[in-house]
């Protein structure tokens, strides 16, 4: 079943059209990649996608819902969760609470019931509490889950952001460059997460990647686009071998020599 | 354990505040220290109600006088009319003795009617931050001081009064120190409201906006909605404690609550710490101590009191706390007291 089916996606800045066209259709439960050179358009996407911005023109619709103008709360109150590609936790609360926040879309009780103390309010806060807790377990992060994001080595706050990602239970998770900044040690820790991940919540995960490690080795289907226009699309194998693909990234040969 | 203790800091905090109250009422207290008492109260209202903006969502407020401004009109118009003989309407609406029941309804009233022109800076935040926000806010209390300058219902630039006779009414009735009453339970209800709201999940989406909105925004935090929040709740209180100042007084005139009421008021917040709730309580007894202190010195307070704004940004950007609360300091404390 696709899950996601976005047509004729345009994004224009003023006189800069910065993605043309575009046509996506995710299938449930896949493992999708997103490459191209830098200022290619690939962070644009991802943020029409998470209603960050609207678009100009096309549709993007996600599992029944027409999404292009809504808000990026209710966006992710859909059911699409993202990371960035610099790392945006809240670094002056704890772990834990990061991990909190990101349920605030599903909280269970009223404006006035924190001053209350409402009975369905401690309840809430527990239930809150307590799933927060249970992530955490199962990435094995409950022992850092009162410290501060910024006190942690930076491979560490990815697998935070990743985890405050998934708090709010989504059906598609958006990695933005999820490799970027680490060491090579993390990068193979992080293909086998991403992979364990994807295995054990039941989750459709499209990527942005640089490191071709990363994208060949998880990604079952790539697409490339180039100056906002697809370049190409297939599996692993099909995209190494393109020569469109090698044009984009190493330059045409003829220039070169010419 | 804890809980227990809570309790016991709680009653003690009680016993306190009936021992002031007792003490007040025999005239062990003079006047003057009561009053002084009072004004600390009122400013800890009206600091801890900024620093919801300036301190918990990182916004710069700059014109947090005009909210107070509505609220000290709105309650004093509102018991006048109600509970004395006033030119507009003849006699008064209620019999003068009900004021005893009714004094906190009206300083709530206007607190709400200073949280819904707290939305005159709620919309525009959408929108715009930072210094720009700061100028809509200057402008709001610009517009706010003009309207009732040229309100001549309420007197206009004159001011307006008989405030006084709603307060000697209810001492006809039994005689007691009221205003000291009412100022403390607000101060305990605002502390209270702060507290516990900043203290749930739902609150700390405001944090999140502080710390990073793009973030907040994506990770399902509903942040105009938590906007709107955020300055009703601040501007409320405001309005609550211009309530309390325009009934301790007996008499408001535009020009208090002008944009160097709002400074006054950034001064306390900023000498405290952003976001820092018993930094505002701390800092906000000391400005009013000192500017007590320094009343024979006239004019120079106010070379005085930027001077040591000055310094303490020189020295100690963070303010005097920083991001902490009391029992981060003196971890003794958190048996008692515990904020976050």
């Amino acid at each position: 079943m696709s899950l996601v089916k976005i047509t004729d996606l345009t994004q224009r800045f003023g006189g800069l059209t910065a993605v043309s066209d575009l046509q996506v259709d995710l299938e449930e439960g896949g493992l999708y990649g997103l490459i191209g050179p830098n200022g290619a358009g690939k962070t644009t996407i991802f943020n029409m996608v998470s209603g960050f911005y609207t678009p100009t023109e096309g549709t993007i619709n996600f599992d029944g819902n027409v999404i292009n103008g809504k808000k990026p709360h209710s966006v992710t109150a859909l059911g699409i969760g993202r990371t960035f590609q610099n790392i945006r936790l809240w670094h002056d609360m704890t772990v834990l609470d990061n991990i909190r926040l990101s349920q605030h879309y599903h909280l269970g009780y009223s404006v006035f019931e924190p001053f209350l103390r409402t009975k369905n309010y401690f309840k809430n806060e527990k239930r809150i509490e307590d799933k927060s807790m249970e992530l955490l377990g199962v990435f094995n992060l409950q022992d850092i889950a009162h410290e501060y994001p910024k006190n942690l080595p930076y491979g560490i706050q990815r697998r935070v952001e990743i985890a405050r990602a998934l708090a709010a239970e989504p059906k598609l998770l958006l990695l933005d460059e999820p490799a970027a900044g680490l060491s090579s040690a993390d990068v193979v820790d992080l293909i086998d997460h991403i992979r364990w991940i994807h295995d054990n919540f039941d989750i459709t995960i499209w990527m942005i990647e640089h490191q071709m490690e990363v994208i060949m080795n998880l990604c079952q289907y790539i697409k490339v686009i180039d100056f906002g226009k697809t370049i190409a699309e297939g599996t692993p194998d099909e995209i190494q071998k393109n020569p469109q693909v090698i044009k984009a990234y190493l330059g045409d040969e003829g220039d070169i020599y010419a | 354990m804890g809980n227990f203790q809570q309790k016991s800091l709680f009653t003690g905090g009680g016993i306190v505040f009936a021992l002031l109250l007792v003490l007040a009422k025999f005239g062990m207290i003079d006047l003057y220290v009561q009053s002084v008492i009072m004004f600390i109260g009122i400013n800890i209202i009206f600091a801890t109600s900024l620093s919801i903006v300036n301190g918990y969502m990182g916004e710069f407020s700059c014109g947090h006088a005009g909210f107070m401004a509505v609220g000290a009109y709105v309650s004093s118009v509102l018991s006048v009319l109600l509970f004395t003989e006033n030119s507009l309407l003849g006699g008064s609406l209620l019999p003068p003795s009900s004021a005893i029941f009714l004094f906190p309804f009206i300083i709530l009233i206007g607190g709400v009617v200073a949280a819904f022109a707290g939305l005159l800076v709620a919309f525009p935040s959408f929108k715009t931050r930072d210094d720009y926000l700061a100028i809509i806010t200057i402008a709001v209390n610009f517009i706010i001081v003009t309207a009732l300058n040229n309100m001549a219902f309420v007197g206009g630039s004159r001011g307006f009064m008989g405030m006084k006779k709603v307060v000697y009414a209810m001492t006809d009735v039994v005689k007691l120190p009221y205003m000291l009453f009412w100022v403390g339970t607000f101060v305990v209800l605002t502390i209270f409201l702060i507290r516990r709201f900043f203290t749930s999940t739902y609150g700390k989406g405001i944090i999140a906006i502080k710390q990073d909105e793009v973030a907040a925004e994506i990770m399902s935090v509903d942040t105009n909605k938590m906007k709107i929040i955020a300055f009703m709740f601040s501007s409320g209180l405001a309005g609550i404690s211009g309530g309390l100042f325009a009934h301790v007084i007996g008499y408001v005139n535009p020009s208090s609550f002008s944009i160097l009421k709002s400074t006054e008021a950034l001064v306390m917040v900023y000498l405290a710490g952003m976001g820092s709730l018993s930094g505002s309580v701390i800092s906000a007894i000391l400005f009013t101590i000192l500017l007590e202190i320094l009343r024979p010195f006239a004019i120079l307070k106010w070379v005085i009191i930027p001077l040591i704004l000055i310094l303490v940004m020189q020295f100690r950007p963070e303010g005097l706390m920083g991001d902490k609360e009391l029992p981060d300091l003196f971890p003794k404390l958190k048996k008692y007291y515990k904020f976050k």
